[in-house]
C-alpha cells in the first residue's frame, strides 16, 4: 500500500474504485462467518457467526473513536511505532480532507474493513468454546493493542516496517495474515483443546456454507489486492490478476497433496486451499509478475495444507486453521516476495530471482518475525488476563450442548417434527412450552 | 405376533421395502440408527489426521408381523439385505403381546 505525499486534488476515477473496493472488503467478513460457520459442528454455528458480526461493529466503534488516528494519524515520536492523537475521534477529518488521491474519510473507511476481518479471523482458532462476553472485550483490546499498532508499523505513515526496515507488504500479509494467524495460535493456547480434541473427527457440518464463504472471500478479495492500489490503475490491474492466479494455484496445490495423502480431492481443501493461495498473494500482488504470483499460490497451497496437520501434533487446537492457512500462508507470501519480487511491479526493490540478492529476502524475514512475535506476545497476554478476570472459556456443559443454546437461546437447524418452531425443542424445553405430550395448540378446540 | 427387527446397510433399504411389499407386508417403520457390531467402525482419514469411527450408519426397519409369516419375512428382509461384506447388519424378532390400531380400536392380530 503506497501513500504518496504532499497534497493532492481527490480523483474520481481512483475514488471511485476505492468506494466499490471498500464494499468488496466489507463482505469479506460475513463471508468468513458462512466459511468458519460450515466448518464447526451444527451446535455453535451461530455463535461462530455472532463472533464475524460483533466483530465488525466493535471493531468499527474502536476505529472511529482512537483506532484510525492512531495507526493512520502523525507518527508519535518519529520512532515508527504508533501515531499520535490528533485526530482521535475523526476530530479534523471532514470531506474535504485528502489522502493520496482519495478523500480521507474513503482511505479511512477501506483501512477500517481491513481491521475488522482481521479480529474476525482470530475466532477461528477458538471456534466451541469461547465465552462471548470475553470475546467481544478481547475484540476491544485486541483491535487496540495489537492491530493498529501493525497497522501504523506498515501502513502508516513513518512507519518503522515500510519506512525505515523498507520491507514490503501491498496489501497486508503481516499486518492482517500473520498477525491474525500469531494471534490466532496464541489465543487457542490460552483457551486450550475443545472437549475431545484428538479423538473426536468433529467434521465440517455444512460443507456448502464452507464453500460459499469462501467464493465470498475470493470475491472480496478483489478489493482487497486490487485497492490496496489506492487507485484505479495498472498496478490495480496487476494486483487483480495476481490475486486470481494465486488462488486458483493454491486451489490446484492443495488438491494434489491431499489426493496423494488422504486418497480424495476435498471440497474443503479446495476452501482451503484457494484461501490458502489468496493469504500468500495478498502480500505479494503488487511485487510479483504473474509467474511469481503462481509460484506464490503453489506453494501456499502445498505448504499449507501440510500445515493444518500439526496441530493435532502439537496439541493446539486452533481448531479452524487460523495458524496453518493465514500464519503460514502469510508467511510463505510475505517471504517469497524476498525471492520472486520484480522491479517492473515495485519499481525499485528486486528478489533474489530476480537479480537483487538476499537483502531484500531479510528484510521480509525481520517484518514477519517482528509482527509474528509481538502479536503472540501481547494476544497472550491479553487473553490470559481476560481468563483471570472473567473466564474465556465457556463451561464444560455450555460446550457438550453447545454455545448457539446455552449463549444465544438459539439453535441453527430445526428438522426434527418434535422440535419444530421452537428455540429449545419440545423433548428440552421447559414448563413454559407445550410438553410432547400436550396436543399442539391447533388442535385444541377454542375453549381449550 | 412378532416385532421383527432389522439393522442394515442404509443403502439395501429400498431393496428390502420392495421385498417386504412384494411378499404382502401391510406396513413397516424406518428409522436412521447407527452403531457397530463385529467389525467395530474402520478409521477415516481427513485433512490429514486418522480418526476411528466407532457408529457406522444403519438404517433400522421395524415390522410388526403375525406369528406364522415371521420366518417369511426375516428370510425376505435377510436375501434383499445381504452383499456378502462385513456390516450387512442382524435381524431379530420378539414376541408382542399386544397391538391396538389407534384408528378402530382394534387389537391383537386384526390390528397387524
Amino acid at each position: 500500500m503506497l501513500l504518496s505525499a504532499g497534497p493532492s486534488a481527490v480523483d474520481a476515477g481512483d475514488t471511485a474504485w476505492l468506494l466499490a473496493a471498500t464494499a468488496l472488503v466489507l463482505l469479506m467478513t460475513p463471508g468468513l462467518a458462512l466459511f468458519y460457520g460450515g466448518m464447526v459442528r451444527s451446535k455453535s454455528v451461530l455463535n461462530m457467526f455472532m463472533m464475524s458480526f460483533v466483530s465488525i461493529a466493535l471493531v468499527t466503534v474502536v476505529w472511529l473513536v482512537a483506532g484510525y488516528a492512531l495507526a493512520f494519524g502523525h507518527d508519535a515520536g518519529g520512532l515508527g511505532l504508533i501515531g499520535n492523537l490528533s485526530h482521535v475521534g475523526m476530530h479534523g477529518i471532514g470531506p474535504t480532507a485528502v489522502t493520496g488521491h482519495v478523500p480521507t474519510l474513503l482511505f479511512a473507511a477501506f483501512q477500517l474493513s481491513f481491521a475488522i476481518i482481521t479480529a474476525a479471523l482470530i475466532s477461528g482458532a477458538v471456534a466451541d468454546r469461547a465465552r462471548f462476553g470475553a470475546w467481544v472485550v478481547f475484540v476491544l483490546m485486541w483491535t487496540l493493542a495489537v492491530y493498529v499498532p501493525v497497522a501504523h508499523w506498515v501502513f502508516g505513515t513513518g512507519g518503522w516496517i515500510t519506512a525505515k526496515l523498507h520491507a514490503l507488504d501491498f496489501a497486508g500479509g503481516t499486518v492482517v495474515e500473520v498477525c491474525s494467524g500469531a494471534s490466532g495460535l496464541a489465543l487457542a493456547i490460552v483457551l486450550g483443546p475443545r472437549l475431545g480434541f484428538r479423538k473426536d473427527a468433529m467434521r465440517p457440518h455444512n460443507l456448502p456454507l464452507v464453500l460459499l464463504g469462501a467464493g465470498l472471500l475470493w470475491f472480496g478479495w478483489f478489493g482487497f489486492n486490487a485497492g490496496s492500489a489506492l487507485g484505479a490503475n495498472g498496478l490495480a490491474a496487476a494486483a487483480f490478476l495476481n490475486t486470481q492466479a494465486a488462488g486458483c494455484a493454491g486451489l490446484l496445490g492443495w488438491l494434489v497433496v491431499e489426493k496423494r495423502r488422504d486418497g480424495h480431492a476435498t471440497t474443503l481443501g479446495a476452501a482451503s486451499g484457494s484461501v490458502a493461495g489468496l493469504v500468500a498473494i495478498t502480500p505479494s500482488c503488487g511485487s510479483v509478475d504473474l509467474l511469481g504470483a503462481v509460484v506464490v499460490g503453489l506453494a501456499a497451497g502445498v505448504l499449507c495444507s501440510y500445515a493444518v496437520s500439526w496441530k493435532f501434533r502439537w496439541g493446539v487446537d486452533d481448531s479452524l486453521d487460523v495458524v496453518g492457512v493465514h500464519l503460514m500462508g502469510g508467511i510463505v507470501g510475505t517471504l517469497l516476495i524476498g525471492l520472486l519480487a520484480t522491479a517492473t511491479m515495485t519499481g525499485g526493490p528486486e528478489g533474489l530471482f530476480y537479480g537483487g540478492g538476499l537483502g531484500q529476502l531479510g528484510r521480509q524475514a525481520v517484518a514477519v518475525a517482528a509482527v509474528g512475535t509481538y502479536a503472540f506476545a501481547v494476544t497472550y497476554g491479553l487473553g490470559k488476563g481476560i481468563d483471570r478476570l472473567m473466564g474465556f472459556r465457556a463451561s464444560e456443559d455450555e460446550e457438550r450442548t453447545g454455545l448457539d443454546l446455552t449463549v444465544h437461546a438459539e439453535t441453527a437447524y430445526d428438522h426434527g417434527v418434535l422440535t419444530h418452531g421452537t428455540s429449545h425443542g419440545l423433548l428440552h424445553s421447559g414448563a413454559a412450552a407445550a410438553s410432547p405430550f400436550t396436543a399442539p395448540a391447533h388442535d385444541r378446540s377454542p375453549q381449550g | 405376533m412378532k416385532l421383527v427387527t432389522a439393522v442394515i446397510k442404509p443403502y439395501k433399504l429400498d431393496d428390502v421395502k420392495t421385498a417386504l411389499q412384494e411378499m404382502g407386508v401391510q406396513g413397516l417403520t424406518v428409522t436412521e440408527a447407527s452403531g457397530y457390531g463385529r467389525q467395530r467402525g474402520h478409521t477415516e482419514v481427513y485433512r490429514g489426521a486418522e480418526y476411528r469411527v466407532d457408529l457406522v450408519p444403519k438404517a433400522r426397519i421395524e415390522v410388526l408381523v403375525e406369528d406364522a409369516e415371521a420366518d417369511a419375512v426375516i428370510d425376505a428382509v435377510v436375501a434383499a439385505a445381504r452383499t456378502g461384506k462385513i456390516g450387512d447388519g442382524k435381524v431379530w424378532a420378539v414376541p408382542v403381546d399386544t397391538a391396538v390400531r389407534v384408528r378402530t380400536g382394534e387389537r391383537g392380530p386384526d390390528a397387524v
